[in-house]
This record gives structure tokens, sequence and C-alpha cells, in this order.
């Protein structure tokens, strides 16, 4: 089972560079949280210890064929679905969100999952479906309903940055599959008239106030506004080289929300600067190039699926994330993948990675 | 391997994952620029921005909404006052600021400081209220030494005004500052640290109305602190107001009709259920708790033994003695068990196996009938009576009027009294019920618990003959534009499934109770209303005869329960005088004097002519809140902003 080319083969690129950026993330969460009063283990030891459990999934998703996946894809859907209902109606409320399953010994967020999962059906159905000169409209409808079913139940919770995420993750393995030109122009065409309908006759006043503080966020200023500020704010004054480490003046004052998960780039950008910033765009960038390269490569239609859904994971958790912390877009809880303190983030991160290197390595199979 | 079957035209993708490619990095190259506008060709503005620093989000707290009375006058509202907040951040010598703080205040420096370390954990730039309640000369004094004091905010907030100072202080309840397990429950997930809400009463329980949604203003601030600008700002909503049933001056002559004693009182208006005067005394400044109480204060309220901070009319349960004698009537009625005239002999006693159950009279009633046993509350009569209806029947009824669980009146905590079954006692103890047990309960005593509310209930459906209105305290919600929000009719809670004539007998004796010789709550009859009604007295514990020397706590508990007018009955009162003693001479005086103030004020009866408009000339058209002027706040700007 285990074959000595496995080994040779491993993708040591991937893992450093996955690794490097972790490392980083640390670090900058030691200064992120250096203004926090301790009150048990500091952040960044936690963050150690789940880059640590992140690497045992690693491992654990390297050592199986990734072609299993193939055959338990739907399985593992049913299952996640299933959770996401449950969810619904027995799932721990916090901060006015359902998003957590208590399982007794740990707490599950069962949308965390669905975001590998959707890749992995998706890789699957599509793997057998002959395309030729690209989807149709009719094409869609399964695949449609493979992705509504979880996008309504996460947005329900409601969470909407995972069920955006969890959206265009599906819409980048679709265009990689192929669409007909025709597809996107009458789906964009449907998407108007009813995004309208709905508008008027669907939404309450509260959730059109909802939806237009998400796109505008300068109309609530006391909240969501407060934050892209201050967050603007700490990049744009770290300037060409930054304030230096552990000397962020609106970090240390913590004038920064979440600065050490969500908005814990904006920490990076004060103390390092525009040069600093720029190392890790490059580092994102070469991973994320990376992983496409590792789909064009791969010898079967389920691995390339595979690689470039778990890379388009990557790619968006990046491009919402920093996003918004430069104020580009509207602040949701996307955090920025191995950088940002969480340890759901981390799994997921890191059970992404593994299937990557899982594929990587097992490129010569055939 | 299952793969090899598909393998793709290698072709085509792999020119998409080129495209792909480029797309990614045309993302990245869009932040990159971004990056590049934010830190080099805004950094400037930017970094200025961060050192003078800068924005500061100031809360401004919303007015709490008004509690009114049934005719709209203003028992509760908001009215300014001052604090003393200090920015974190901003402050360069905290010793020194203290220091002078604590004279300029004349507070004590360690109660400030204590202040300022419970505020700690928080942002620094979040301001930290160290002093609230502060006189207007000390607000101008601190106002002309500002500079002085870096890192001082001057802060308004509207705080509760108890115009009527302790008119009806357990139904309004009090406010204070949110704790920490109330800021993570999901009901006050809007709020902040250092909000006030409701704690008990009318403002616990309608918080969710009352609150108003706090505004707030993002402002420039310089390097000490101080406002420069405001850069944008959304004002907070006042909250709704609060219309009780209750009738202020109702309230008030019932309030006084206890003098010292210790009890409750609820009257109720029979055909809706509206309460009318919610009483529980001795009460309390509810004011106290939004300022400073003195721990003196505390101490003496917790050290009373008539207990002044316990909501008695709602969470007081009281054995009801023979107030209980009229549930037990109409079930031996409406079981066929007696008629109106079916007779006792009264020897003082009665005797079930080997233990003697004395009547409160010794001496004996001799022959009674039904009317008798009743006006002079004869406990023999009731001790056959329940015995042959036994406990389980008796709940039946008693739960028919309300007993034995909450009446559901609005407000948080409502106790729900206690009536005994035999499957309670076995789910309870474990034990099987004694017949004996049933005894006591048919007089109101043994396990038997009810509140003062149930029992205004209770006496309320009988009046009715049949018909429970839910009490409730609540007649609408208003918003600020005057607009109802919510308007609360009547609500049938029991429809007691009686037979229409069984009412006649037990009323007729409620009647004689009040108004014949020997009725034993002669002291609540009025000339002009016929009232009837029944006395009670509980039992506290087992401690008789020890005449002239039973220390307070012992006493036994005065209880009268009331309706009137007897043939078109209108209101009805339930009184609990606490270790009262006698339900004729402690309660029944009170509920009288409730129930004339009630006809005096329908004009029914003459009011005693007094000197002077008492105060009835004070503020009926009053709006329901603080003008929103006012509630300009932190921090004050200076003097020639614009």
């Amino acid at each position: 089972m285990i074959d000595r080319r496995l080994f040779t083969n491993f993708d040591w690129t991937l893992f450093g560079l996955t690794l490097l950026i972790a490392a980083l993330g640390v670090f900058n969460i030691y200064s992120a949280s250096a203004s926090y009063t301790v009150v048990t283990t500091p952040y960044f030891i936690k963050q150690l210890y789940w880059i640590l459990a992140g690497l045992f999934l690693v491992v654990m998703v390297c050592s199986i064929d990734y072609h299993m996946l193939e055959d338990v894809a739907f399985w593992f859907y049913g299952v996640v679905l299933f959770l996401l209902v449950v969810v619904l109606f027995a799932g721990k409320t916090s901060m006015g969100a359902t998003r957590w399953l208590n399982l007794g010994l740990f707490s599950l967020q069962p949308s965390e999952p669905m975001k590998i999962v959707i890749v992995m059906v998706f890789a699957r159905y599509f793997s057998r479906y002959p395309v030729f000169q690209g989807l149709t409209l009719r094409e869609l409808f399964y695949p449609a309903l493979l992705l509504g079913g979880p996008a309504l139940l996460i947005m329900k919770q409601p969470d909407l940055g995972t069920a955006i995420l969890v959206v265009l993750i599906a819409c980048s393995m679709l265009i990689y599959v192929g669409l007909r030109w025709t597809t996107v122009l009458s789906v964009v065409l449907a998407a108007i008239p009813s995004i309208y309908l709905a508008w008027h006759f669907l939404l309450r006043d509260y959730q059109k106030n909802r939806v237009l503080n998400f796109l505008n966020p300068e109309r609530d200023p006391l909240k969501s506004g407060y934050h892209i500020i201050q967050s603007k704010i700490a990049v744009g004054s770290g300037g060409v080289a930054g304030k230096g480490y552990l000397q962020g003046t609106q970090t240390q004052l913590r004038f920064l929300p979440e600065q050490h998960t969500d908005f814990a780039f904006s920490v990076f950008a004060e103390e390092w600067g525009f040069l600093g910033c720029m190392v890790v765009l490059l580092l994102y960038l070469f991973l994320i190039l990376w992983g496409l390269q590792i789909a064009s490569r791969c010898n079967d239609r389920f691995g390339s699926l595979l690689a470039v859904g778990v890379t388009a994971m990557l790619f968006w958790h990046v491009v919402i994330n920093m996003g918004m912390v430069i104020g580009l877009f509207p602040v949701v809880g996307v955090p920025l993948p191995f950088f940002s303190y969480g340890g759901t983030s981390m799994v997921t991160s890191m059970v992404g990675v593994g299937i990557l290197l899982n594929i990587s390595m097992r490129r010569f199979m055939f | 391997m299952k793969g090899q079957r598909y393998i793709r035209e290698v072709k085509e993708p792999r020119r998409r994952v080129l495209g792909m490619s480029i797309a990614v990095a045309a993302v990245f190259l869009v932040l990159l620029s971004r990056l590049w506008y934010l830190q080099i060709i805004e950094s400037d503005n930017l970094r200025k921005l961060s050192e003078n620093n800068r924005l500061r989000f100031v809360p401004v707290a919303a007015s709490r909404g008004a509690i009114l009375d049934r005719n709209g006058n203003v028992l509760v509202n908001n009215t300014p006052s001052f604090s003393v907040a200090v920015v974190p951040q901003d402050v360069r010598d905290k010793e020194a600021l203290l220091t002078s703080l604590a004279r300029y205040l004349a507070l004590d420096p360690e109660e400030l400081r204590a202040k300022w370390e419970k505020g700690k954990g928080r942002a620094k730039f979040y301001p930290i209220v160290i002093a609230s309640g502060i006189s207007r000369e000390q607000l101008e004094f601190l106002e002309e030494n500002r500079l002085r004091l870096p890192g001082l905010d001057v802060e308004m907030k509207p705080i509760r005004e108890y115009g009527n100072g302790q008119l009806a202080a357990h139904l309004f309840g009090y406010l204070g500052e949110i704790s920490e397990a109330e800021l993570d429950k999901e009901e006050f997930r809007s709020y902040n640290p250092g909000d006030y809400v409701g704690k008990s009463g009318i403002e616990r329980s309608w918080e969710r109305y009352l609150h108003g949604s706090d505004g707030g203003r993002q402002i420039e601030v310089d390097a000490r602190g101080r406002y420069l600008r405001t850069i944008s700002e959304t004002s907070p909503t006042i909250g709704n107001s609060i219309v009780l049933t209750i009738d202020r001056d109702l309230q008030k002559r019932a309030e006084q009709s206890f003098g010292d004693k210790a009890g409750a009182a609820v009257a109720i208006d029979v055909n809706s259920g509206e309460i009318l005067a919610f009483v529980s005394n001795p009460g309390f400044d509810p004011s106290l708790f939004t300022g400073r109480m003195s721990p003196q204060q505390w101490k003496s309220y917790l050290d009373d033994k008539r207990h002044p901070l316990e909501n008695k009319a709602l969470k007081g349960q009281y054995p009801p003695g023979s107030t209980f004698k009229i549930i037990t009537a109409l079930a031996g009625l409406q079981e066929g068990l007696i008629d109106e005239n079916t007779t006792v002999v009264c020897k003082g006693a009665h005797t079930v196996g080997k233990d003697t159950f004395k009547c409160w009279d010794k001496k004996g009633h001799g022959v009674v009938d039904l009317k008798r046993a009743l006006k002079e509350s004869c406990d023999v009569y009731f001790y056959q009576l329940g015995e042959r209806l036994g406990v389980d029947r008796i709940a039946a009824y008693a739960r028919e009027f309300g007993l034995g669980s909450p009446v559901g009146v609005g407000l948080e905590n409502e106790k729900g009294g206690l009536i005994p079954t035999t499957a309670w006692k076995e789910q309870k103890y474990n034990k099987k019920w004694f017949r004996g047990e049933t005894l006591p309960v048919s007089i109101g005593q043994g396990y038997t618990l009810a509140t003062p509310l149930q029992l205004a209930a209770m006496i309320a459906g009988v009046a009715t003959e049949g018909t429970v209105y839910r009490p409730h305290l609540v007649k609408r919600v208003v918003d600020p534009d005057g607009q109802v929000l919510r308007e609360f009719s009547p609500e049938v809670l029991k429809k007691v499934a009686l037979r229409p004539e069984i009412y006649r007998p037990v009323k007729q004796g409620l009647l004689a109770v009040v108004n014949e010789p020997r009725g034993t709550g002669g002291m609540a009859r009025l000339y002009e209303v016929k009232v009837a009604g029944k006395t009670g007295t509980s039992q506290v514990v087992k401690m008789r005869d020890s005449k002239g020397g039973v220390p307070y706590q012992y006493r036994d508990h005065a209880l009268f329960v009331a309706f009137a007018p007897y043939d078109k009955p209108e209101v009805a009162v339930a009184v609990v005088v606490e270790h009262g003693e006698h339900g004729g001479s402690a309660a029944a005086p009170i509920a009288g004097r409730i129930l004339r103030a009630y006809f005096e004020g329908k004009g029914v009866i003459k009011a005693p002519v007094k000197g002077g408009g008492d105060e009835e000339d004070e503020g009926g058209a009053e709006s329901g809140a603080v003008a929103p002027e006012n509630s300009q706040s932190v921090p004050v700007p200076e003097k020639g902003q614009p």
C-alpha cells in the first residue's frame, strides 16, 4: 500500500509554503494579542497546537488514496447535510447565529466540512459526466440542487460568509468544467428579475436593512463601518516598511476589531508595511498557482476537479478576507487560511492542503 | 483503479488552468494595488489619523419609555443625570486624576479606584464611568478644570425618575447595571456593558419594550481626548411607554391604608381582570438602585423583618386560611353533598380517628347552616364537608378558580402557590395521603398556599359567578409617536363550569360576613355600597395559647377577600396582612378602605372634603418621555464649537 514513490514524490514545495504562512501567522498572532490580558493559554501557543493538530490531519489525509473519496463523496455529503439540518433545530446559539453542534466532547460547525464536501461531490459528479461544448442550463439542474440545499441551510443559520464561500467554490468548479456562454448569460438574465422580485415582495424591511448594511457599511457607521475605518487606518498607517513588530499603535491600543482572527492581516499590514504585505501576498499567490498546477498535472478527472475545488476554497478565503481588511468588501467573518487564529479554519485549510498533497504525490500512479 | 475509466481529455482543461491562473494573478494584482493605494498614496493621511487618533465611538443612551397609569398619569419617567467618565488611554497620571476627582466630587478615592479597576478589561479608548449623579455645580467646576484633567469625560445619561416616591415600587421594579450573566443572554445581544436594564417588576418583564435602542456617534478627538468633530451619528430611539391598568390614586390610598403593617393587596376589575392596585408593603425607594445606595440603606432594607424588597403580592405564598372555605362550599354544593339548608352541629371540635381538630371558637357554634358557617367562619362545618369531599375533589375546584398555578400576570418569577392532592404528596414525599390531612386543607391550612394575586383572581371569579379573567397589569404599549403597539384586552383565564344557582347561597353567606351581626368581616362594611367578603386567619406555626407573648414572626397572617357591589360586582380585593393575627381586625379594615377609595374615585361615595387641591394637579398631560433634545451627550463640546 505505502509505496516508496509516495515519499520521493512528496510535494515539499506545497508543504513548505503552508508551514511558512502558518509560522508567519503565529508570529503575527503573538503581536495581535500582546495587548490582551492573558487569562488562559496565550493565543499564539494555542495556534501552535492547532497547527500540530492540522499537520496530523495532513498525514492522515495523505495516507489514504484520494480515489477513495470518490466512492464516499455522497455519503459524506449526506452526513454533513443531515448535520446542517440538525444544527437548525438543536444547534448552539451564540452571537445570534446557530452554527455549532454540541457533540458532547467537542463542538462541530457542520458548515466548515461542507466547504470540502461540496468540492468532493462536485468532483465526483462531473468526473463521470461527459461535457463536450460546455454545460448547458439544463445540465446545471442537479448540481444546482446539490449546492442549493447546503447553501440555503447555511444562510439560514445565518452565516452569510460561509454560504457565499460555498457557492463561490462550487461556481469556480463549474467554470473549470466549462460553461457555455448562453448558460452564463441566461443565469445572469434570470437572476436580475428574481432579485428584483424578491426584494420587493419577499424580504421584510429588517432583512432589506441587513442586506443594505452589508453592501454599504457606511450606512451603519456604528458597527461594521467602524471596523472598516479602523482597519483601513491600520493598514494605511503602516506605510512602506511598517511601524515595526509589536509597534503598531492601532493594534496595541486595540482599535482593531477581532485583531487576532479575522483582522489579523491588518495587524500584519500595520507592523510590516507594504513590503511585508507583498511577501504574504506572493506566498498566497504561489500557493494557489501551485494548487492549480497540481490540478493540471493530475491524470484523472476526479483528482484534477478535486484539486481545483480545494484551491478555489483557499483562493476565495484569501480574497474575501484581504478584501475586507483593506476595505474593498463588506465585513464578513471569513478568516485568512493558516494566518488567522482559529482551530476550525486551521483544520479545514490543513485538510484542504492534505488533499492537494495527496493528489500531487499520486500523480504517477497509473 | 476506478478513476482510470474517466481519464479526461487532456488538452481542454490545461488551457483552462492557464486561464484560471491568469485570473487569480489579476485578482491578486487588484489586492496589491489597493494596498499600494492605502500604504503608499494614502499613507500620510492615514498615519496622521492613527497618530492623532482619532476616531472614537461614543454611545448615546436611549431614554427608557415612561410608565403611566390607566388615566395617563406619568408614574415613572426619566431625568437627565450627569456622570463622570475617564478614558484610560488619554489619562497621563492615573493617581493624580483620581485623587483630584475624589476631592472635587467629595468621594472616596478608593471607590473611584475600584470602579477604574472594574472597567479595565475593555478597550483603552472606552470611557469608564467612575461617578454618576453629580450635581450641576460639580459639573461646571469640572468643565472649567477640564484642561488640567486629561482623559476626563462628562456624560449625560437619562436616569429613571420616580415622581411618586415609593409608590408601587415593587410593581415598577428597579434598574441596575447589566450583569455579565445577562450580557451573555440572547435577549441582551445588542446591549453594552454599563447599560442599565430592568432588574425586577415591570422594568424587568417589559424591558424589551421600555429600553429603546441606543444611538451613538463617531467622533474625532485630539491627542488629549478632546472633542474635535462628529463624523457620523445615529440618534437613539426612545423606548415605548407602558400604560398600566393601575389607578394611581387608588394605588396611593391602598398603600396608605396599610400604615406600617407588612402585607399585600390586589384590587382587580372583576369584569376584565385589570389590576387597579397592586400593593406590597412596606415599599422601598427604587431610585436608590439607580443612583448610589449607601451600605447602611441597603442593610436597613435587608434587616427589616417586614422584608421591604420582597414583592409579596406576586411572590408571597400564604395559607389562604378561611378564605378558602369559599372553594370548599362551592365544591360541596356542586357535588350535591350539601345544600343551603344542610346543618352541622359544632361542638368546638371534630374528631377523625385519634386526631381532634378544633374549631377556632372552642365553645362551639351549635347548629350551623351554610350561611352561618361562612358568616361566623365555623371550622367544624368545613371539616365535615371537606372529609366527605376528599382532598382531590377540593383541589379540582380550587384549580378551577385559578389557584395552584401562576395566573400569568406578566411579571417574571410569579409564584404559583400550592394546592395539594394525593398524587402530589406521593410524588413529593413518596407517602400516602392521610384522611386527617384533608381537614386542614378544607379550611385553607395544611399544605395549601396561595398568593394575594391568586386570591384576588379567585374572589373575582366568585363575583362574576364563574368567569375568572386573567389578572393583568399592562393595558397597552405606546411608541414614542403615540401609536399603540400592543393593546391587551380582557382574557378569560378560567371558565368555571358550576351550576349557576349554587353561587347564590355562597354569595349570601359572604354578604352576611360583612353586613350581619356576628359576621367576622364587619370592619370592611361600607354603608353606601354592599360589600361581600370572607376573612381568613392562617397559622404560621402551631404555637397556640401563649397569649400576648407571640413573637412577630410567629404571629398568624390575616387575610380578607371581598367584592363589591354585591348586586352588580365591579371590583374585588384580596388583602394579606403578614402576622396581622386576625383577618377580621387586621385585614378587613384595609380592604374596606381600599373599596371606599375605589367608590370615591368613581363618585359613588362622596369623598370627605380636604383642604387644597391635593396632588391632582400634577402632570397628567406630560408626555411619556423626556424631550429628545436633552439627550445630548459626551463629550460636551467646547463652547463656540458648531
